[in-house]
């Protein structure tokens, strides 16, 4: 009798620490980390991206590209709770999308978990990540574009377009069902936004005197202290979708401040032989091309590959935007596509390439024995950049229906949208 | 009365100014303008997009004299301004009909 008992309350003593429970359990690490990646990652968009956009912007309309970001923010952020969280992450309908039981976090409750985190950390991680993406986009279409129509145009995206992309990479749906690899956001982020904003920028036409008129930067200070803020916010975009405070973390913070800088440093000197000249906009927008190639990457390779995903970002980067955009003829103004897009590209076929078991046992790609791992990389970005073109320009219908037109009258372009709409200026200087 | 105007290289300002104090101007106005005759722009590079920046910053120092100061002002200009390169600027004399000087009311030489 007394050995039962004795069982019985070694048994219950004992029982929260059985592996029975490891997996749905807080850890408080692991939480704390995740709410400061989360941190750094909403800078990313008021702060980070609003000021590197803001200073490519021409002086007139800094404050509307700004704003423009600023509100993309803060409407994700509402859309993100209400509906989109749950879109996301509901439970998977045909492969495709979440459901709409998690509406307005139904069923979340303050002890909920995922994996060993809140689930309201997790949301609200996850959230940062689908307001970054749909704030990328105005960068292809700033200083035309109507503010109630981008409004408008952020909430239907988030909901229609980045929604159903986020659960098929993370949510349970079909391209993590075949095996598809995006540590951080490739896919949904990168190629999502930069094809959304070439489709935008297409529908919407280029800026009047586009190819004639010179389009100062406001700031390439800006620009640069933005790109910054985006490289401090990178860790935890990257690091930070690890879901834990643990080793792969770490990998994935090394080989993204690696890519970054060899990045930023190959685009100068493909500048510098180019052009003659290395600027500080070039070496702020090769930091950038880094780290958007790494996203994909970040939790699967090792040290060397990063070196090679960052110089090919750098190349790459400058070549597609310094060269041929221009040839192309279309004004993705600030290169949402060329950076975004081409960039994500690269890193996402370079997760295929380079993926390591050693690093990642749930990776490996091509130079470690595995070459399908190359197509199915390729069938995601395919994938991605067909429904976002697709379910970007449904988008694009809507709101225009909505607003009655996308672009700014003709006299407030040329007046610039600081004076003409919002009756501000960038800067008061004596 | 005579309005001496000069278009110079912005760092020469501090030398002119100088100069001009020496001999015994003790007032004057200047504005940054941008301008070029001979000396061509420059050439700005932004992801790609080359723009030629025609205009180049110059200072314009606008000062009222007395009719018979008219020539040393001008050789103080000439002296102080000049670095012989292109783009050393010019100097402008015009006819002035009147000044007041607005605390005491006073006209005419007496105000400049």
């Amino acid at each position: 009798m007394n050995l039962k008992k004795l069982m019985l309350v070694l048994g219950l003593v004992l029982m929260p620490f059985s592996t029975a429970f490891a997996a749905d359990e807080l850890n408080s690490g692991d939480t704390a980390w995740i709410i400061v990646a989360t941190a750094l990652v909403m800078m990313m968009t008021p702060a980070g991206l609003a000021l590197f956009y803001g200073g490519m912007s021409r002086y007139k309309n800094l404050l509307n590209t700004y704003a423009m970001t600023f509100a993309a923010y803060c409407l994700s952020s509402i859309v993100w709770v209400a509906w989109g969280y749950s879109l996301a992450f509901g439970k998977d309908i045909g492969g495709v999308v979440g459901g709409l039981e998690h509406f307005l976090f139904a069923g979340i409750g303050v002890d909920s978990l995922y994996g060993s985190i809140p689930t309201s950390v997790f949301a609200l991680f996850q959230m940062t990540f689908a307001c970054i993406t749909v704030a990328l986009v105005l960068g292809s279409v700033v200083d035309r574009m109507k503010f109630s129509s981008w409004i408008v145009f952020t909430v239907l995206w988030v909901t229609i377009v980045y929604a159903p992309v986020c659960h098929w990479a993370w949510g349970g749906g079909w391209m993590a069902g075949m095996g598809a690899l995006d540590f951080a956001g490739g896919t949904v982020v990168h190629i999502n936004a930069g094809v959304a904003g070439l489709v935008l920028c297409l529908v919407l036409g280029k800026r009047i005197g586009y190819g004639k008129e010179a389009m100062f930067p406001s700031s390439v200070t800006l620009t640069a202290l933005g790109a910054a803020l985006l490289w401090f916010g990178w860790f935890g975009f990257n690091a930070g979708s690890e879901l834990a405070a643990d080793g792969l973390a770490g990998s994935a913070f090394l080989v993204t401040n690696t890519s970054a800088a060899t990045a930023a440093m190959a685009w100068m000197c493909a500048e510098w032989l180019s052009d003659g000249q290395p600027t500080l906009l070039g070496i702020a927008s090769g930091a950038v091309a880094g780290l958007v190639a790494i996203t994909p990457a970040a939790g699967f390779v090792n040290l060397g590959s990063s070196l090679i995903i960052g110089l090919g970002a750098g190349i790459i980067g400058f070549i597609f935007v310094a060269k041929l955009k221009h040839k192309f003829g279309y004004d993705d103004s600030l290169d949402a596509f060329g950076v975004h897009g081409i960039c994500g590209i690269w890193g996402a076929l370079a997760t295929g390439l380079f993926a390591s078991p050693a690093v990642n046992a749930a990776g490996r790609g091509l130079f470690y024995g595995n070459p399908k791992q190359l197509w199915i990389q390729l069938v995601s970005i395919a994938g991605t950049a067909v429904f976002s073109a697709v379910a970007t320009l449904i988008v694009i219908g809507i709101t225009r229906l909505l607003t009655g037109g996308l672009r700014i009258d003709k006299d407030s372009e040329i007046q610039g949208l600081d004076n003409a709409f919002h009756g501000e200026r960038g800067f008061e200087i004596q | 009365m005579k309005k001496i105007e000069a278009i110079i290289k912005p760092f020469k300002l501090d030398d002119v100014k100088e100069a001009l104090n020496e001999i015994g101007i003790q007032g004057m106005t200047i504005s940054e303008v941008k301008g070029y005759g001979r000396q061509k722009g420059h050439k700005e590079i932004y992801r790609g997009a080359e723009y030629v920046v025609d205009f180049i910053p110059k200072i314009k120092i606008e000062i009222v004299v007395q009719s018979d100061w008219v020539d040393k002002v001008i050789e103080a200009i000439k002296t102080s301004a000049l670095t012989g390169k292109l783009g050393d600027g010019k100097i402008f004399v015009a006819n002035i009909e009147e000044a007041v000087r607005v605390r005491t009311g006073e006209t005419g030489e007496d105000a400049i």
